[in-house]
């Protein structure tokens, strides 16, 4: 497992100290059409940068939960969600487990954030929760976990500041020298310096491409890198496999997720996976793709099982799994386990999780009822409206947070 | 000249020694973390039983051998200290205790829809599962820490530092065990 994380992190370095390279070519650039004067530009880059990555570090998951609208939710919301967010922390030997949150959508996803294993968040979707059976949540879960401890989250995240500075200093020159820079760029026409503008005004064009093809870089095969952990983890690899399916089938696009969080969701909430088509921008693989190299593990799972499944999936000479990591020992598959859940039952713990984040309390009636008690209701006692038991209404202590 | 290159090749090789010493050790925390873990879900799991029995006497008059038969196996478990074997052992047959125990609980529909039961269904379910995640991530730290001990270069410092070999939990249910292990 070392082996792997080491790998990914060669790879992760490289890629972002090349994002460092072009956020501070890109503050050249600035600097030298902008204000006739490169070092300030790259100072300003600079700045820009260590701000970003400070505030990242500091509380980058709490953030990307709070622009996603992600709420979060405690053991007894949905014990069955958390106990297996426990048991899959357990089976890849993180310190401890992510926070649990959850996302009012109805498009089945679920998404890792955080700076490492110690501090790291998973959040699902209300709709995932609804149509996943134990074993399919575990395949999900196991999935996102193997990204925190990839290390893929954190690379992500940092990654998505620096392509966000790219974008925001390219931006800033492009306005400028539509809009008004037209006498400093005379100016430094007649000091001669065409060759080097011009270089510099390509740049600040094409950044931001560049930027978003170095965020993307890395990311799908990360996705297959994930998938090959969860396998592994759960030694389940059909859970992770019909989870996807279902994910692909009931997809529809989610009204909280932007382009900077999209590549960390285990299917991607922008593009219609059924109607996607793989490209260079591409965030993940293709899912009927992810869901075959699953299907052909079959007796025993390991990441070079994966690996040789890949490649006869894909038909690519090279596999995913980075060559220290191949040598692992490989596990049986386990026996599916038994959910005894029907889908009313599902559908009724989900919309009670998103009644008790709404505030509502909820009050069991002696012949069997459940009282659900909106947070705005004033009065002191409520009859059941089946038979007519007075029930006290006790205000709940404090009301939860949107 | 030569000394200097000779002075090298003795720091290279220090730190190179001092690498593998940090892998045992890294290698033997994993071990000791690891178990942490299971030690943390089996001690969950003598905590639930009681609440568990509790639970089913009202409804399961007619088992109290299955009932017993769980208590005496959480008694026998919590008895045992330090031997990793023998505690499997003892966990393997609470384990067995607890599945016949569910097993006969599906005779019985009022109890199956008793809120608390089926909380605490859940939870011991979820419990036997951590544990045998847990395990599989310890028994990959033992082997892992193991293969270090036993291998060259590493053997010698290892005799060296006196780091021993662990014991792999085997808390085999019945259908495990009949599979055949593929190892490479």
């Amino acid at each position: 497992m070392w082996e792997l994380i080491r790998a990914n992190q060669r790879r992760s370095n490289l890629l972002m100290g090349a994002m460092g390279v072009l956020l501070l070519a890109t503050g050249w650039a600035v600097g030298e059409t902008v204000f006739a004067a490169p070092v300030p530009g790259v100072l300003v880059a600079a700045g820009l940068w260590l701000v970003q990555s400070e505030v990242a570090l500091r509380s980058g998951h709490k953030l990307l939960m709070l622009v996603s609208r992600a709420r979060p939710v405690s053991k007894q919301d949905h014990p069955i969600l958390f106990n297996v967010v426990e048991e899959m922390s357990v089976a890849s030997g993180l310190p401890r487990p992510p926070e649990v949150y959850i996302l009012d959508e109805d498009a089945p996803n679920a998404f890792a954030a955080g700076m490492g294993p110690e501090r790291a968040a998973v959040a699902v979707t209300a709709g995932l929760l609804e149509r996943l059976t134990r074993d399919e949540l575990q395949g999900v879960i196991a999935h996102e976990i193997s990204h925190i401890k990839h290390r893929d989250v954190r690379y992500l995240t940092l990654m998505a500041v620096m392509a966000g500075s790219v974008v925001i200093l390219a931006d800033f020159a492009r306005r400028v020298l539509f809009f008004g820079g037209v006498r400093r760029r005379t100016s430094a026409n007649q000091r001669g310096a065409a060759p080097i503008y011009l270089v510099a005004l390509v740049l600040i064009l094409i950044a931001p491409l560049v930027a978003r093809l170095m965020y993307l870089a890395l990311s799908r095969r990360r996705e297959f890198l994930a998938d090959a952990g969860a396998a592994v983890a759960t030694r389940y690899p059909e859970g992770l496999a019909s989870a996807l399916e279902k994910i692909e089938r009931y997809w529809s696009p989610m009204a909280n997720a932007n382009p900077a969080t999209a590549p960390m969701f285990i299917v991607n909430p922008l593009v219609n996976p059924l109607a996607a088509v793989e490209t260079l921008f591409s965030t993940h693989p293709p899912t009927a793709q992810r869901v075959r190299i699953l299907r052909s593990l079959a007796g025993t799972v390991s990441f070079a099982a994966f690996d040789q499944a890949f490649r006869q999936v894909t038909g690519r000479p090279v596999g995913v799994v980075p060559a220290a990591a191949l040598r692992q020992e490989s596990v049986p598959v386990r026996q599916p386990s038994s959910d005894p859940r029907t889908a009313l039952d599902r559908l009724r713990q989900t919309t009670d999780l998103l009644w008790r984040l709404g505030g509502y309390s909820f009050i069991p009636c002696p012949c069997g009822t459940t009282l659900k008690v909106p947070p705005i209701y004033r009065g002191q006692t409520l009859p059941c409206p089946h038979c007519a038991t007075p029930h006290p209404v006790v205000a709940p202590a404090s009301s939860p947070q949107a | 000249m030569a000394f200097f290159i000779a002075l090298a090749l003795l720091v290279l090789f220090l730190l190179w020694l001092v690498g593998l010493y940090n892998r045992l050790v890294r290698a033997r925390n994993e071990v000791r973390n690891a178990w942490s873990q299971i030690d943390v879900q089996l001690k969950r799991r003598w905590d639930l039983i009681p609440n568990l029995v509790e639970t089913v006497k009202g409804y399961m008059q007619h088992e109290r051998e299955t009932l017993e038969a769980v208590t005496r196996a959480r008694q026998q478990a919590i008895s045992i200290s330090g031997d990793v074997a023998a505690r499997a052992q003892a966990e393997n047959i609470l384990s067995q205790t607890l599945r016949s125990l569910f097993a006969v609980a599906e005779n019985y529909p009022d109890l199956k829809a008793n809120q608390n039961f089926l909380a605490l269904q859940e939870e011991l379910t979820s419990t036997e599962n951590k544990i045998a995640f847990a395990r599989q991530y310890y028994n990959d730290a033992v082997l892992r820490l193991n293969n270090l001990i036993q291998m060259f270069p590493s053997n010698l410092i290892a005799s060296q530092f006196h780091f021993t070999p662990e014991v792999f939990f085997q808390l085999e249910a019945a259908e495990e065990r009949r599979r055949p292990e593929v190892k490479f």
